[in-house]
Order: structure tokens, then C-alpha cells, then sequence
């Protein structure tokens, strides 16, 4: 019982890791907290929604599909809502209203079309069935998810750490005077980070529905809470953090639900979040130090 | 020693790998005008950083007429009487050249949250006092014709002697201007020269960082030298000017002033 | 006259209770604004204002007035363990903290029995009038502008102008800051006091993200160079669903792109003009 409940955990803690990891991204790199994110989340479990019912693909088609899908949006929107104020040099706050004002237009929007009804995927999308290992039961498409998450988060890694491109994303995370003189093209980077981000939350989405198989526009809203806590549990802006912080909340939640009441389990990443505030603001490894007041 | 207002005493920061501020030791006597120089990155503007509070040491100490300050934030350190000015012009700036004096006088206006609220006598004569105060003041940086108009709107040496105005309002012990000279034309430096006699003839104490060498010669008394963190030098301006070290270090240092970048 | 007044209340009962609750949730965010910070949990206070006072009058029968003082210290409680630490830090982490404190409160509702769980709070006694709702208003925003128009008011906007120049100015910055969310997180309790006891029932629900940013963009919309901005964003967004019936179901989308719009094209929202900060003639 205890090895299943881990196991759930892990893998829902692992697509809180990939979800959160396209959050921090974009608050390390572009220095903003960009609230819309959630909207990627819900746009990429519609979009695979659709893929696969209308379009006939196969899930592990549908998924970069949908991620690419979500990227794009997340790379528009960041260029209308935030880019003027990047230009003009605004204080932090106004592009997270901004992006909040986006949010509840976003969802609104997206609730007049798709109405709040749960959708499912097709059972054909479900088609491998599930094994069974020394009592513990794993769909295929928990083992895509997890084969999925892990190799995005070695690629954006891989990324990140060996590649020129990775090296112009560090330098604006940095300060983005000293990028561009570097030489770095600072828009394309943006707008790259914008692409990576938007597409790590809509893979989390098509994950997200398709382990629970429940699709919703506000299912992105709720992921939102979980998405807070991850990144300031793992340092905001902090990638490493972010993974580690996603998989303990993960599993956190799943205990919570499995040993003290399943009506609690949306309060742990809250509980977490006011926990790391008040004991350590500056996240688990504390890499990125909280700008003091 | 004892005479210091001012005591800088082996001051070191690091700022991850980087050491931008190591062992530096000075000290500011009362009623000295007192130049901190150096090259571009020499750590001029940490060491104001350091003694105003925005950032902590690594270790060392500052300490202010013999009371430590370390540790203290900004505002304390305010309340025993440091002010700064910044090297970019930090204004309110929607609001009043007035109103930019009267909240740098906040620690000196008592208003009793009772009487702001029921807008008693008591809360009014403060209020007026401190306009009056402030008036002065303005009129002392020879801003009073503008005293209405937002600090934002103000030219650049306006600005300048705004934020100086505005530091002054805390009655401070020690005034410490961050590159006061930066951006102003040949006769704003006149002026400055000027309001700066005027001030240390009141009896107040000034460490200045400046980068323009013939405006720091001409004012202050004692000269701090950094370079690449550390203290290469001191004295009084004839000796800094022909000392060797000094000379090496700004010859040496190829680098181009740039206007606006960080010391 | 007094009997056309009468009938005039009673037809707009419900939507003048609105104006003058509405128009207390944006002085609540008002006050946060005006030093520069951003909290999301407006809502969420103005939920537990709700519940605290109703479930005093409703359960214990304690006199209104009581339960109302009950209503401001609640909150204002939840805002100091949320802002002490975060204020410290900058701006991003308050709104982080606070966007969470509604959906977690909502669940606590929900599982709460004795506060009727999902079925919310019936037979609250109908306790807040007119005379309540615009006596509070009137004083709060007297009292506010009479803050902004001395030492305390300079101190704000400069904290909101440039929170570190502030402090080197001497201003305590922990002080005010966290002073500015407790005070604002009691006048949104007081708000979601009266609006439980116009209505004799409050729901776990109603005070959710929705809320939150609505009470924001009251606050955008009328801007925030003095207290009577955000009141007049307050009754605008308020009376104008009212008015222009079509809006109602759009209201949602609206608010969402007048914080777009304002943030982006307005900085300075309805009501630009800015209230001077001294409290003596020049």
C-alpha cells in the first residue's frame, strides 16, 4: 500500500516538477511572475484533447503537438501583454497584474467556449492497459508520462548547461544589459524561454488529464496553487529546486490523501508554501537569494 | 581615531565568487569633506552601499560617531544620522520637490497617528512646521521657485541637489553623495561647488564619491583611494595627485568612463 | 419625500449595499497599492470577515457591533502571518502568498460542518443597513485620506516610489508594510461582514479568485493617486453590469481586460488626479 501510494506520488510529483520547471524558467530568465502559465496547462490538455479525438493522433504525437501548441501562445501573449512593459521599463507589479487580468479573461473566454464540463480522452488513447509488478499497479500511459517527463527535463538540462543557446538563456537570467552586450540577441531568447516555458506547461497539462483523464479549463488554475508552492519551495527561478520541490509535493500530496483525509490534499502545497516563507524564503538550496527589502 | 565621525574599519564583501570590497579601512573626521575615488568597478559605490545599510558586509564594521552601525537597516541608520544621495538620481518622482523634502524629514516630523486622523491642532502646526522647514531647505538648494512641481519633472542638476535637499531633511550627521557632479553642465558644477562650501561651513560632514578629478581636488580635504576593492592610497589631495600608486592605477586602467555604469 | 426615498431603497436594496461594500473592498486594496505592494487575498479576507462575524450572530446571537470588531481582527490576523515573512521580501512573494489563502480557506469551508460545509452559512440575521454600510464607508475613506495627506502619506508613496530610497529616507519599512496589509485585510473582513449580514447567507464559494481579481481591477480602474480612485472604480464596475444588462454575463471577461488595459494604457486609471501628501496650507 504504502509502495503504490509512493509510486502515485512520484509520478504526480513528477509532472508538478515539469509544470514548475517552465514556471521558474520564465521568472529566472524574464523576471516576471507570469500568471497566464496556467492557461498553457489548460491549452495543452485541449488541444491533445482534440488532437487525439478529431485528428486521430496518437498520444505520444499529441503531446509534443500539444506542447508546441501551447509554446506559440505562451510566446504571443508574452509579446502583447508584457513586452510593452519591458519596453517602458514598468515596476515588477504591473506585468503581474497584467498577466492576472490576462488570466481571468483567458479562462473566461475559454470557459464560454469549452463550457466547466469534465472531458475525457477516447479509450483508444488507453489502449496498452496497465501492468501489474510485485503488486504494483502502473498504466502504460503512467510509464509514458514519467518516460516523457524525464526525458524533457535531461533535454532542457542537456540545454541549458552544454549549448551556446543554453549559455545566451543563463546570461539574460543573469542581467539583461550584460546579455546583450554579449551579443546575445535578447528578444529571440525571450521569446525562446517564452517557447520552452509555455511548452513545459502544456505537456504537464496533456499529462495532468491524461492520468487523471479529467479535462476542464480551470483544471490550469488549480495547478497554479501547486505550481506556487513548487517554485518558492525550490527557490524561485531555481531549476534544480523546482524538480526536487515538484516530486516532494507530489508525494506529500498522495500521503496526505492516503493517510490523513483526501479533502486535504490541496492544502499541502499551500501549507508548504506559507511553511517555506515564514522558515526559508529563499528555497531549499537558496541559489537564488531573495532580494531583500 | 577618536575624532572620527565616520570609522571604516577592514570592510569586505563578496558577492558570490566575486570580492568587490576587501580589508578597506577609513576614516571620515567631523566636518572634513571626505573623496572617495577610484577607477570604474573599484568599489566606490559598494562601500556607500555598505555604509548606508543597502547591502551587508562580508565582515568588517562601519561605525558612526564610535556606535556601531552593523547590522542596523537602512532606516536606522538614517535615525543616527547618515543620508545619502544616489549615483542614479533615485526621485519620487510624482511626487512635489516639497513633498521629496518633507518625506526625507520623516524622522523628524512627529505626528501622532491620533491626531493625523482626527486632523487635530497638534497634527497641523507639525505640519506646518514642516513645510516651512522644507521651504527652507529648497531654498537652500535654490529650488524654491519649484518647490510645487513633481521631483520627476525637475532637470537632471535639479534633480541632483533635489536629492540633496531631501537628504538634508533628515538633519544628518553625515551626508554621503554618490557622484554628485554626474551629468552636470561646467556652470551646475559652479553651483554645486558653491552649495557644498555652504554646507560644510554649516558644519556637516561629506563623503563623496566623484569621478570628476579637478571638482574632487578642489573640495574635499582627505581622499580615500580604491582600486580593485582595496585602499591604495590616502591623503590630502597634493599628496593623492602625486603619488605613484594612483597614478598607475588610473593610467593603468584602460577602461573607458562610461556615463552611468557602476564604480 | 422620505416615502419615495423609501421605495427607492427598497427597489435598489441590494445593488446600493453593493456600491457601498464594493466601494470598501477597494479602499481595502488601496491600501496595499498605495505602498507598492499587490495582494491577491482581498477575497479571502473579506471570506473570513464573513464567516467570523456570521458565524457569531448567526450562532452565538453576539450583538452585531461586537461580531463586526470580530470581523476586522480575523483577518487582520491571517494578514500578519502571512505578511511577516513575505514583506520582508520583494513584491512577487506577497502576491505568490496570497493568491493560494482564498482556494485553501474554500476547502476549509467545505469540510467545515458546523459552518455548513458546501451548503454555506444560512439565517445570518439581516443586521448591516444603509446607515452601516456608508457610516464605515464615509469614515474609512475620511480616515485614509486624512493618512495620505500627512507624515505617514508621504511615507507611502515614497515606499511605493522606491522602496529602498524610502528606507534610506528613515522610513520603517517592515512597519508600514505590514501595518498596510493588516489594516487593509480588516477592512475587508468589515466588508464581507456587512455583505454577510444584507444577505442572511454566505457560501464558501463566493469568495474565491474571481473575488480577488475583481476587487483588484476596482482598485486599477479608479486608480490609486488617492483613496476616492478606487471608490469610484467600485461604483463604476458595480453599477455598470447593473445598468447595461448584457455586461452581466461578460462581467468576468471585462474586469479581466480593464487590468489588462489599465495596466498597460492607464497607469493612472479613472481618477489620475493625485491627492497632495500635506496636511497644512502651503
Amino acid at each position: 500500500m504504502l509502495a503504490q501510494q509512493l509510486l502515485n506520488g512520484i509520478l504526480a510529483g513528477s509532472v508538478y516538477a515539469l509544470f514548475a520547471l517552465g514556471f521558474t524558467l520564465m521568472f529566472g530568465v524574464l523576471g516576471v511572475i507570469n500568471l497566464t502559465y496556467g492557461f498553457y496547462f489548460s491549452t495543452g490538455a485541449f488541444v491533445a484533447l482534440h488532437a487525439t479525438r478529431y485528428l486521430h493522433m496518437q498520444i505520444w504525437e499529441a503531446l509534443p503537438f500539444a506542447a508546441a501548441i501551447a509554446g506559440l501562445i505562451a510566446i504571443v501573449i508574452d509579446e502583447l501583454l508584457l513586452g510593452p512593459l519591458r519596453r517602458a521599463k514598468a515596476p515588477e507589479l504591473s506585468s503581474l497584474m497584467v498577466t492576472l487580468g490576462a488570466t481571468l479573461l483567458l479562462y473566461s473566454l475559454m470557459t464560454a467556449w469549452f463550457t466547466t464540463d469534465i472531458r475525457r480522452f477516447p479509450p483508444t488513447v488507453f489502449d496498452g492497459g496497465a501492468f501489474e509488478i510485485q503488486g504494483l499497479r502502473i498504466t502504460l500511459s503512467q510509464i509514458l508520462i514519467v518516460a516523457a517527463v524525464v526525458s524533457i527535463v535531461g533535454g532542457l538540462a542537456w540545454l541549458l548547461r552544454r549549448t551556446k543557446l543554453g549559455l545566451a538563456i543563463r546570461a539574460l537570467a543573469e542581467n539583461d544589459d550584460v546579455a546583450q552586450l554579449m551579443g546575445v540577441n535578447v528578444g529571440g531568447v525571450v521569446h525562446l524561454v517564452s517557447f520552452i516555458s509555455g511548452a513545459l506547461g502544456g505537456a504537464a497539462g496533456v499529462m495532468i488529464g491524461l492520468n487523471y483523464n479529467a479535462i476542464q479549463p480551470y483544471m490550469g488554475e488549480s495547478m497554479m496553487l501547486k505550481g506556487f508552492a513548487v517554485i518558492i519551495l525550490g527557490g524561485l527561478g531555481d531549476i534544480r529546486g523546482a524538480v526536487l520541490a515538484g516530486l516532494a509535493l507530489g508525494i506529500l500530496e498522495t500521503l496526505t490523501a492516503g493517510y490523513v483525509a483526501s479533502s486535504m490534499k490541496d492544502a499541502v502545497g499551500f501549507l508548504l508554501l506559507v511553511l517555506t516563507l515564514w522558515f526559508r524564503p529563499v528555497g531549499l538550496f537558496g541559489r537564488i537569494a531573495a532580494k531583500r527589502a | 581615531m577618536s575624532k572620527a565621525l565616520l570609522a571604516v574599519h577592514d570592510l569586505t564583501v563578496r558577492f558570490g565568487g566575486l570580492t568587490a570590497l576587501s580589508g578597506v579601512t577609513f576614516a571620515v573626521e567631523h566636518g572634513a569633506v571626505h573623496g572617495l575615488i577610484g577607477p570604474n568597478g573599484a568599489g566606490k559605490t559598494t562601500a556607500f552601499n555598505l555604509i548606508s545599510g543597502m547591502t551587508s558586509q562580508t565582515s568588517g564594521s562601519v561605525a558612526l560617531a564610535g556606535a556601531p552601525l552593523d547590522g542596523l537597516p537602512t532606516y536606522m541608520r538614517t535615525a543616527r544620522g547618515l543620508a545619502r544621495t544616489f549615483q542614479n538620481i533615485r526621485m519620487f518622482r510624482n511626487m512635489s520637490a516639497l513633498e521629496n523634502v518633507m518625506a526625507g524629514a520623516h524622522l523628524r516630523t512627529h505626528e501622532r497617528f491620533r491626531d493625523i486622523l482626527l486632523r487635530l491642532p497638534a497634527f497641523r502646526a507639525q505640519e506646518t512646521r514642516a513645510v516651512a522647514r522644507a521651504r527652507e531647505i529648497l531654498d537652500f538648494v535654490g529650488l524654491a521657485h519649484q518647490a510645487e512641481r513633481p521631483g520627476g519633472d525637475l532637470s537632471y542638476g535639479e534633480q541632483r541637489r533635489l536629492e540633496i535637499a531631501r537628504a538634508l531633511a533628515s538633519e544628518p550627521k553625515l551626508l554621503m553623495l554618490d557622484e554628485p557632479a554626474a551629468g552636470m553642465n561646467p556652470s551646475e558644477k559652479i553651483d554645486l561647488i558653491d552649495l557644498i562650501g555652504r554646507l560644510r561651513a554649516r558644519g556637516l560632514t561629506l563623503l563623496l564619491v566623484e569621478h570628476d578629478m579637478h571638482f574632487v581636488m578642489k573640495l574635499c580635504d582627505r581622499i580615500t583611494v580604491l582600486n580593485f576593492g582595496a585602499k591604495i592610497a590616502e591623503g590630502s589631495p597634493v599628496d593623492v595627485r602625486s603619488d605613484p600608486t594612483v597614478i598607475e592605477a588610473y593610467l593603468g586602467s584602460k577602461s573607458v568612463r562610461r556615463p552611468g555604469a557602476g564604480a | 419625500m422620505t416615502h419615495a426615498l423609501d421605495n427607492f431603497l427598497f427597489t435598489y436594496q441590494s445593488l446600493i449595499y453593493a456600491l457601498g461594500i464594493n466601494s470598501l473592498l477597494a479602499l481595502s486594496m488601496y491600501v496595499v497599492l498605495a505602498i507598492g505592494q499587490l495582494s491577491l487575498g482581498q477575497a479571502a479576507f473579506m471570506g473570513l470577515g464573513a464567516y467570523a462575524s456570521a458565524l457569531l450572530t448567526a450562532k452565538f446571537a453576539i450583538p452585531f457591533p461586537l461580531a463586526l470588531i470580530a470581523a476586522a481582527a480575523v483577518p487582520a490576523l491571517l494578514a500578519f502571518v502571512i505578511g511577516a515573512p513575505t514583506l520582508r521580501l520583494s513584491g512577487v512573494y506577497l502576491a505568490i502568498a496570497t493568491i493560494g489563502v482564498g482556494e485553501v480557506l474554500r476547502i476549509f469551508y467545505l469540510n467545515w460542518d458546523y459552518a455548513g460545509g458546501a451548503l454555506g452559512l444560512n439565517g445570518i440575521p439581516e443586521e448591516a443597513g444603509f446607515v452601516w454600510i456608508f457610516g464605515v464607508l464615509a469614515v474609512a475613506l475620511a480616515g485614509f485620506a486624512a493618512i495620505a495627506r500627512s507624515r505617514i502619506g508621504r511615507a507611502m508613496e515614497a515606499i511605493r516610489a522606491d522602496e529602498a530610497a524610502a528606507g534610506v529616507m528613515g522610513v520603517n519599512l517592515p512597519v508600514y508594510k505590514l501595518a498596510a496589509l493588516v489594516v487593509s485585510a480588516a477592512v475587508a473582513g468589515v466588508a464581507g461582514a456587512f455583505n454577510a449580514h444584507v444577505s442572511s447567507f454566505i457560501g464558501p464559494n463566493e469568495y474565491g479568485f474571481d473575488a480577488a481579481v475583481t476587487i483588484l481591477s476596482f482598485a486599477l480602474l479608479g486608480g490609486i493617486g488617492s483613496p476616492f480612485g478606487p471608490v469610484l472604480g467600485a461604483l463604476v464596475l458595480t453599477a455598470l453590469p447593473e445598468v447595461l444588462r448584457p455586461l452581466h454575463d461578460y462581467r468576468l471577461v471585462i474586469n479581466g481586460l480593464i487590468i489588462v488595459c489599465v495596466v498597460i494604457f492607464l497607469p493612472g486609471g479613472l481618477l489620475p488626479w493625485r491627492l497632495s501628501r500635506i496636511g497644512a496650507p502651503r
